[in-house]
């Protein structure tokens, strides 16, 4: 790794606490960002004459506090820069400060920086875009790039969160059990939107690496809430769907299914976090829908081989979510592994009733159209796909389906001829 | 890692390679207590420390220099954390496979 690289490395994930904790002294966002900012900037400077100070966090919140001060000092009087070399002897200030900084009280200042990017005011594109912005410190460009917007239109999108935050009274004090136990589920939430926005990109486009982003989120959530089975599960999840990356998109880019997928390329290490994640969380008996749709992940990536995948088991759990967090979309997915059980006759059956409400989802007419194809119904076969293939929100699924109508057309010539 | 790769089939060749093993990040920590009876168990690490233990490796070496050198060669292959090198005070190798009937 050369001395740039862990630098950066180093500032990403000092960012939470270090932001976390200068929001705690400034109790104004954007005061605490541009100090952060300045901090780091300092950082580049200094760690690599001097090198990487003991604890990269507490530098970071001292200078960054200190630049801060100056800055408003300055506003206020005009006053002096005071020279660099006042404020980056840190030796003395240092050690008590990353003392005093250790443990719970970093963790209550990256609480509340997260609650308040989910403050329930916003609405979830800008409590995902202040988050990412915020928290993970993406530039706006970057953000915008991901959501498919104009920088400026996201500008302003994280501009008025700003503002409504400010206008919201949020309080700075430490969060209370309460309101911990109320709000960490707005933020796994958020944390799993973000997760799906780079999911549901799938290729090495702007949006892909908000999957490693959200991950990054979860495991900093797991340190905050360590006995919480929730997010062990919602962390179990999103690394096991990660792990099977490498293997969802073929050379030319195009979706590989589940089932066709090369499990050679699966990420052996996530899977194996994953499950260890997993096997933690079920201990507590406590469940929820992250953690038995990361059972279901867990299960897939348990099989070496697709004819190995434990269908019932994954029905059994599918059900279980129905029960917990009743929608059409789990329904559609149960209906999956019906099929794979009890044939296409069934899973069709299963999915009939859903058509009132997801007859505009891609997913529904894909995968109705792949039961009717399996049952040799062609025609209706084809008028599925032919609606799935409207609505495909990337060019990857458009092309998916192509080929689904490409074999039935092979077929139907074949049969003809 | 492939310099790593290097360094370790290096050990291997001349003998000296014991085990070795890489942990999991400390998130996937399940830590049991035994302060008390029945023992508790707690989700997370041990301790909560900026410092995590990553994995080992065992080697079988004259002494602490030679220990040393071995640890700067895995440190010049994968820059970055330390190597703490303590002497092992009791081996025992891995079971599994005499354990039959």
């Amino acid at each position: 790794m050369t001395e740039i690289t862990w630098i950066k490395a180093a500032l990403t994930a000092a960012r939470p606490r270090a932001i976390g904790a200068l929001l705690r002294y400034f109790r104004d966002l954007d005061t605490a960002e541009e100090a952060f900012q300045d901090a780091c900037l300092r950082a580049l400077k200094s760690w690599p004459q001097n090198g990487p100070p003991r604890d990269a966090t507490a530098w970071l919140i001292l200078v960054g506090r200190n630049a801060a001060l100056d800055g408003l000092r300055r506003r206020g009087k005009q006053d002096a820069l005071p020279p660099d070399e006042a404020i980056s002897d840190l030796d003395d200030a240092e050690a008590p400060l990353a003392e005093r900084l250790d443990g719970s009280h970093y963790r209550d200042d990256v609480l509340r920086l997260l609650f308040i990017c989910c403050h329930p005011e916003l609405p979830n594109t800008q409590q995902i875009a202040l988050a990412l912005r915020i928290v993970s410190g993406l530039s706006v460009r970057q953000i915008a790039r991901a959501f498919l917007v104009s920088e400026a239109a996201m500008e302003q999108r994280i501009t008025r969160a700003k503002a409504r935050i400010a206008q919201a009274d949020v309080p700075f004090e430490t969060p209370g059990a309460v309101e911990r136990a109320e709000r960490f589920a707005a933020v796994a939430a958020m944390t799993y939107l973000v997760f799906n926005e780079g999911y549901s990109a799938g290729d090495g486009s702007a949006r892909a690496h908000l999957c490693e982003e959200a991950i990054r989120l979860a495991r900093l959530l797991l340190r905050l809430f360590q006995t919480e089975p929730e997010i062990m599960g919602l962390a179990a999840l999103m690394v096991l769907q990660h792990a099977r990356a490498p293997a969802r998109l073929d050379a030319a880019g195009e979706i590989v299914l589940l089932e066709d997928q090369d499990r050679r390329l699966w990420d052996g290490k996530l899977i194996a976090e994953g499950l260890a994640l997993i096997d933690k969380a079920m201990r507590h008996r406590r469940p929820g829908p992250y953690q038995i749709q990361a059972a279901i992940a867990a299960l897939h990536a348990r099989a070496a081989r697709p004819e190995e995948t434990d269908w019932a088991q994954i029905d059994a759990l599918y059900a279980a979510l129905e029960r917990l967090q009743p929608s059409p979309v789990v329904t559609l997915n149960r209906a999956v592994a019906v099929g794979k059980l009890r044939g296409p006759a069934a899973a069709l059956e299963m999915i009939e009733p859903l058509a009132p409400r997801l007859s505009g989802y891609f997913h529904f007419l894909g995968a109705k159209g792949a039961f009717l194809a399996q049952l040799g119904r062609k025609r209706e076969a084809r008028a599925a796909f032919d609606q799935a293939i409207a609505l495909a929100n990337t060019p990857a699924e458009a092309a998916h389906i192509r080929r689904h109508l490409d074999r039935l057309i092979r077929e139907s010539a074949r049969t003809a001829g | 890692m492939a310099r790593l790769g290097v360094v370790q089939d290096r050990l291997t060749k001349s003998g000296k390679l014991g085990p070795s093993l890489r942990l999991l990040p400390t998130t996937s920590a399940t830590t049991l207590r035994k302060t008390q009876d029945p023992p508790l168990v707690i989700d997370g690490p041990f301790a909560e420390t900026k410092e995590q233990l990553l994995g080992f490796y065992v080697v079988d070496v004259a002494g602490l220099d030679e220990a040393l050198d071995i640890a700067r060669e895995l440190a010049a292959a994968n820059p970055g954390g330390a190597y703490e090198v303590r002497p092992v005070a009791l081996y025992n190798p891995d079971r599994r496979a005499s354990a039959g009937p």
